[in-house]
């Protein structure tokens, strides 16, 4: 069969891959700047004619996110998306869904905040992302796109790792990416359906144990177990899902470190750079948790910096900063409340923050 | 030419999106690299709506730029406000309909399309845009008509393909009102 491309909106593009990675449900609420997830997906019309995949306008994010946690119980590929504000209400069921180790995939497509800030895109949400944004010690596998054909291919990939994992899984994504067109090479249509995993509810049948789907363990010994045995599962995905780009690191003397839309500002900003003779690289984290912290760190006695670019105050800073142990200046340039950085904007800060002529 | 980078800007309303769509489906079908950026902020309510689009033959890098090879402005705000966002060298394309005040850089090449006159002796304003498109393809001929028709196919749902040939004959008729005023 011949490469099937389309021209799709970042929005567009994570809704097109749920329905031909075979996603079962869609439970959301509409918010700029990733409305376009719910109507595309409503466009299908209620029992789509491809899979039959449910989409739901939700009362509310936070039902939504209680939606996906029954959905998910059953063993079904159930996901939500939201932007920032919605996405702060769901942060009580993620919790929720981290605590009785459930699949599912959530999409932030962020915004400015804090607040009902703007709909313009934004990476504050990082330490909500990354951090816990919900109680307990939990963590998402968080992937950050930066091409709309990414945000396509995080869709079957976080499904995959959610299911692999039985854990939540994040694309952080934004306004940008997600407004923007660019080509995307289709995959093939798979069908839906549902596996007998062994922790999902089914219908019990008469020979069988009963099956539980909770996060409330009241003896204190029992929810401390239930931690290790989480946190074991973290320290496998560390091991195993770190995923990263490197660009120009090679020969670099300065690395930027950069994800979503500010990766590609940071790709210009090397170019820009190189043809001054500033030998510039990137590192890009595809994987927000599990952070590629090992890999900065090998790279750190290197180079004379690092340079996160972030549309924030300056958040995913603190992660770089861990991870090279104050072998390297790490300093940071973004801008907030929408805004985003140019690549000639970026490129002078850089000068300026590491005192290059 | 290995990359274009364009910017469209006039009120909302004018089909400056969709005149952007139409050409990255073009770019797409000629198998380009193409990047299609609106602004979507809430000035697009009733004042003026911009997008940035950017063909290339290579990997495109940032979408978010501050100047342009081309700027094609479609009303007075655009153009105050974009004309210096064109490159030494590059173009600034504008429709005089309801312009006080004109162009006055002397270093980029300048190009009227009377697009919203040509469109309204001939009754088609609806494809008032497209006329635009085809003024700024006569000069710039980053994409052929046959794949604007082929992207037009494929963008377009079925029940509008009819129009299409309409479509076809306004890409025609902007490229053969479109004018220099200056090239340097």
């Amino acid at each position: 069969m011949a490469e099937e491309i389309q021209l799709l909106k970042g929005n567009e593009a994570i809704a097109e891959a749920a329905i031909r990675c075979g996603a079962d449900a869609y439970f959301g609420y509409p918010i700029t700047p990733q409305s376009e997830i719910i109507e595309y997906l409503a466009q299908e019309d209620p029992y789509n004619k491809r899979t039959g995949m449910v989409v739901l306008q939700a009362e509310s994010e936070v039902a939504a996110i209680n939606m996906v946690y029954g959905a998910a119980s059953t063993g079904k590929k159930a996901m939500t998306s939201s932007s920032s504000p919605g996405m702060s209400l769901k942060q009580e069921g993620i919790s929720y869904l981290a605590g009785a180790e459930l699949p599912c995939l959530i999409v932030n497509v962020a915004r400015g905040g804090p607040g009902l800030g703007t709909i313009q895109p934004s990476q504050a949400d990082y330490f909500q992302t990354v951090k816990g944004g919900g109680h307990g010690d939990y963590n998402m596998i968080v992937l950050a796109p930066y091409t709309v054909q990414e945000q396509y291919d995080f869709v079957k990939l976080g499904f995959d790792l959610a299911f692999k994992y039985s854990n939540p899984v994040m694309i952080l994504s934004d306004g940008a990416i997600g407004q923007m067109m660019e080509k995307v090479t289709l995959s093939a249509q798979v069908p839906r359906e549902t596996k007998d995993y062994g922790w999902n509810v089914l219908g019990k049948s008469e020979n069988r144990e009963r099956r539980y789907i909770t996060s409330l363990y009241l003896q204190s010994e029992v929810m401390e177990q239930k931690n290790l045995k989480i946190q074991a599962k973290y320290a496998e995905i560390r091991k195993n899902e770190i995923r990263y780009e490197e660009i120009q690191t090679d020969d670099a003397d300065y690395i930027l470190v950069a994800y979503g839309i500010s990766a590609r500002i940071a790709r210009k900003v090397i170019r820009l750079a190189r043809a001054e003779g500033i030998k510039v690289g990137m590192l890009r984290p595809i994987t927000l948790w599990p952070f590629p912290s090992a890999r900065l760190k090998e790279l750190a006695p290197k180079v004379q910096g690092m340079l996160t670019v972030e549309m924030s105050a300056g958040q995913m800073i603190e992660d770089v900063r861990l991870a090279v142990e104050g072998a390297v200046p790490v300093k940071h340039y973004g801008r907030m409340g929408g805004i985003i950085a140019s690549p000639t904007e970026v490129f002078i800060n850089f000068k300026k923050l590491f005192n290059i002529a | 030419m290995k990359t274009e980078e364009l910017l469209i800007a006039g009120f909302g309303g004018q089909g400056v999106l969709s005149m952007g769509k139409i050409l990255a489906y073009a770019g797409v079908m000629q198998g380009k690299e193409v990047v299609w950026m609106p602004s979507y902020g809430p000035e697009m309510r009733g004042g003026t709506a911009n997008v940035t689009v950017i063909l290339s033959d290579e990997q495109i890098d940032s979408p978010v730029l501050m100047k342009f090879d081309t700027v094609i402005v479609l009303n007075q705000q655009s153009l105050d406000k974009f004309e210096q966002a064109v490159k030494p060298g590059g173009r600034l394309f504008y429709d005089s309909n309801g312009l006080q005040n004109f162009p006055t850089r002397n270093d980029i090449n300048i190009y009227h399309i009377p697009a919203t006159a040509k469109a309204a002796e001939l009754g088609t304003t609806k494809v008032f845009n497209i006329m635009v498109l085809g003024g700024y393809l006569k000069i710039v001929p980053i994409v052929n008509v046959e794949n604007v028709e082929k992207g037009l196919y494929k963008s377009l749902p079925e029940r509008a393909h009819k129009l299409i040939p309409l479509n076809i004959e306004a890409l025609h008729n902007g490229a053969s009102i479109v004018e220099v005023i200056q090239e340097v």
